[in-house]
C-alpha cells in the first residue's frame, strides 16, 4: 500500500490496556494553566523509567470549563490502577496546587471508578480547608497563601489505551522531523489522546529487554537503528537513514485510531520511505492497530 | 398523564396534606387519590373534599404531579418525599418538603413558613417569597438541612438556614434576620440584603451577601479575594434562573470569620462594592 508514494508497511501498532484519569487544569490566563500543566506533564513520558504516562490533550476555552476561566485537558495514565491515585496525588500536589491561581477539576465526572485525590490533598490545608458542593459535585478549597486552592474531591478513571504508535522511516533525519513535526500538528488537540513524548515525538524507540544487560528492562531498537544497519538484523528498507516514533496514549482505541489516520496522512511527504509500527509479536498487547487497516477507514478487530 | 389537583374547597382552618408526596400517589387513579386522608383542623377528611382530582398517577415514586390554587393554608406537601417532582401553580403552606430526601418541588407563587425543614437532599424552588424559618432545624434540634438545596427566587424570613449542617439555601431577594444562626456547614447565598446578626452562632459553613452588611463584633475581617468556589456556586445559580450578575460572579469579596463565640470557622463574604 502505498500514499503519497510512501510505503505502508503491513504490519501493526501493539498497545496496552492502561487505566486514565482526564484532568481539566484551569486558571486566570491560558499562561498560568499551560505553566501548571506542563509541569504535571513533565517527566511522564513512559511507565518504563516516569512510572505514568501523561500530555495535554487539548486547550479549553472559558465556556468549556468549569470555573468559566481557560484551562487545558490532560490525560493522565499509569499501568494499574492503585498506582494512579498515587501518581495524581504526588503531582498535582507539587505542580498543579502550587502553580498561582489554578484550579483541578475532573475530566471524567460520569465514571463510577472514583479517586480520592482531592480528598487527600486537603491535608495540605492542615485542618482549614473546607469543602463545598456545587450541584452532585464535592470541592475542597484549600488555603494557600495566595489565596485558596479549588480541587475537586474525587476524579473518574476508566480503562485506557498506552502505547499506540506508528514509526517514520525517512531518507534523511530533515525529512523525519519534518514528517514527524506535521504528524504532530494533525494529531493535535484530538479529543481523547496525548503523545506524551517531548513535542510528541521519540528518537530513541526501544525493545524490551536487553541482549547484553540483564538488568535492562528496555534498550534501543537495534531494528530499526540506522547505525546498526550492518551489524543487527535490521528491519529497515535500503535508502532509510533516520528513524522517528509517534507515540500515542488515549481514552479508548477508537480514539487512538483516529488520531493515528490523521498523523500518519500528515507523515506521508517528500523524504519519508515507508511508514511502519512497533509491536511484540502480538503477544503482549491486547490492542492492535493494524496501519493499512487504519488507512482504509476499517474499525480494527476488538482487543485481543 | 400525571394527576391535578385544584382547590375548590378553600380549607377555613390549615389542612395537613402528607399524602400530597409522589410516592404516596404513585398509580393511584383520580378516584383513589381523592379517598386518600387529611386533617383539616382536627378532623378527618378525604383530600377530595377540597381538591378537583383529575388524571392518573404516574407509575412508581418518581412520578409528578401538580398542585393548583390558594394552598397557602395547605401545609405538609411534599413532606419526606424521596423522588419524583410536584409542580405547584399558586402558593403553599408550612412545612413544605419537611425532611425531604430526594426530588423537586416548584413553587409558582409564595410560601409559608418553615421551607424544606431539615431536609437531607432534593431541591426546592419558589419562584415568589417564603416565610420564617426556610431549610431550618424544627424547634428543639439542633441541625437543619442536612442536604439538598432551596432556592427562592424573592425574600425570606428570619433565621434561614438555622443549624444546617449541608447543603444550599439561595435567596433572589432579602433575608430577614438571623441568616445562618448556629450553622454548622453548607451554604447561603443572598443576592439581596442580610438583616441582623447573620451567622449568630455559626461554627462553619458560608453566607454570602451582595450588599454591605454589619455583622455582630465577633466576626472578624481576614481579606478581599476572589472565592474561586463562587464562581461554580453563582453559575449554578444563574442556571437555575436566579439573577446572579457578570460583576457577582467575577467579583472580589469581603471574608469575614466567625462566629467567635463558636469555633470561628465559618465565613461570611461580602461583594466589594
Amino acid at each position: 500500500m502505498l500514499l503519497n508514494g510512501v510505503l505502508i508497511e503491513d504490519t501493526f501498532a501493539e498497545a496496552f490496556t492502561m487505566r486514565v484519569a482526564r484532568l481539566l487544569i484551569t486558571a486566570r490566563t491560558p499562561r498560568w494553566a499551560k505553566e501548571a500543566a506542563l509541569k504535571l506533564t513533565g517527566f511522564a513520558t513512559s511507565v518504563i523509567g516516569c512510572k505514568c504516562e501523561a500530555g495535554i490533550e487539548r486547550e479549553l476555552a472559558a465556556d468549556d470549563t468549569p470555573d468559566g476561566r481557560p484551562g487545558l485537558s490532560v490525560l493522565f495514565l499509569t499501568m494499574d490502577k492503585e498506582s494512579l491515585p498515587q501518581r495524581l496525588i504526588e503531582r498535582i500536589g507539587q505542580t498543579v496546587l502550587t502553580c498561582p491561581t489554578t484550579a483541578c477539576f475532573d475530566g471524567l465526572p460520569d465514571v463510577p471508578d472514583r479517586l480520592p485525590v482531592g480528598k487527600a490533598l486537603r491535608a495540605f490545608g492542615d485542618g482549614f480547608q473546607a469543602s463545598k458542593v456545587v450541584g452532585d459535585r464535592r470541592y475542597w478549597r484549600i488555603p494557600v497563601m495566595e489565596g485558596e486552592f479549588l480541587i475537586e474531591e474525587t476524579f473518574g478513571m476508566q480503562k485506557g489505551v498506552g502505547g499506540g504508535n506508528f514509526l517514520i522511516l525517512a531518507a534523511d533525519a530533515d525529512a523525519a522531523l519534518a514528517a514527524a513535526e506535521a504528524a504532530v500538528e494533525a494529531m493535535s488537540g484530538h479529543p481523547g489522546v496525548v503523545l506524551p513524548f517531548p513535542g510528541g515525538v521519540v528518537r530513541s524507540g526501544s525493545k524490551v529487554g536487553s541482549k547484553r544487560y540483564k538488568k535492562m528492562v528496555a534498550t534501543t531498537n537495534d531494528a530499526f537503528s540506522p547505525t546498526l544497519r550492518a551489524v543487527t538484523e535490521s528491519q529497515l528498507p535500503e535508502g532509510v537513514n533516520s528513524v522517528l516514533e509517534i507515540v500515542l496514549d488515549g481514552t479508548d482505541g477508537a480514539a487512538i485510531e483516529s488520531a493515528m489516520r490523521l498523523g500518519i496522512r500528515a507523515a506521508c511527504r517528500p523524504g519519508v520511505k515507508a511508514i511502519s509500527a512497533g509491536n511484540f509479536g502480538g503477544k503482549l498487547g491486547p490492542h492492535h492497530f493494524h496501519l493499512r487497516r487504519i488507512l482504509n477507514g476499517a474499525s480494527p478487530p476488538p482487543a485481543v | 398523564m400525571s394527576l391535578a389537583f385544584t382547590l375548590r374547597t378553600p380549607p377555613t382552618v390549615p389542612l395537613e396534606a402528607e399524602v400530597l408526596t409522589p410516592a404516596r400517589l404513585a398509580g393511584l387513579s383520580a378516584p383513589e387519590a381523592a379517598k386518600l386522608s387529611v386533617v383539616h383542623g382536627n378532623e378527618r377528611a378525604d383530600l377530595g373534599e377540597f381538591f378537583q382530582v383529575q388524571g392518573t398517577a404516574d407509575g412508581g415514586g418518581a412520578g409528578e404531579f401538580r398542585l393548583t390554587g390558594d394552598l397557602s393554608r395547605v401545609k405538609h406537601v411534599g413532606a419526606g418525599m424521596a423522588d419524583g417532582r410536584i409542580v405547584i401553580h399558586g402558593s403553599v403552606g408550612m412545612h413544605l418538603g419537611a425532611e425531604m430526601t430526594g426530588g423537586e418541588i416548584i413553587v409558582e407563587g409564595d410560601a409559608a413558613d418553615w421551607v424544606g425543614p431539615e431536609m437531607t437532599g432534593g431541591r426546592i424552588v419558589i419562584k415568589g417569597n417564603a416565610g420564617h424559618m426556610v431549610g431550618a432545624a424544627s424547634r428543639g434540634s439542633a441541625v437543619g438541612v442536612r442536604g439538598g438545596e432551596i432556592v427562592v427566587f424573592g425574600n425570606t424570613g428570619n433565621e434561614a438556614g438555622h443549624g444546617m449542617r449541608r447543603g444550599l439555601v439561595a435567596i433572589g431577594g432579602d433575608a430577614g434576620d438571623f441568616a445562618g444562626v448556629s450553622m454548622l456547614a453548607g451554604t447561603i447565598v443572598v443576592l439581596g440584603s442580610l438583616g441582623w446578626r447573620a451567622g449568630a452562632g455559626m461554627r462553619r459553613g458560608s453566607i454570602v451577601t451582595m450588599h454591605p452588611v454589619e455583622l455582630l463584633p465577633t466576626f472578624s475581617y481576614a481579606c478581599t479575594y476572589a472565592p474561586l468556589y463562587l464562581r461554580l456556586l453563582l453559575a449554578r445559580l444563574r442556571r437555575l434562573g436566579l439573577p446572579v450578575a457578570d460583576a457577582q460572579v467575577s467579583g472580589r469579596y469581603q471574608r469575614w470569620s466567625g462566629d467567635a463565640v463558636e469555633l470561628n470557622k465559618g465565613e461570611v463574604l461580602i461583594l466589594e462594592a
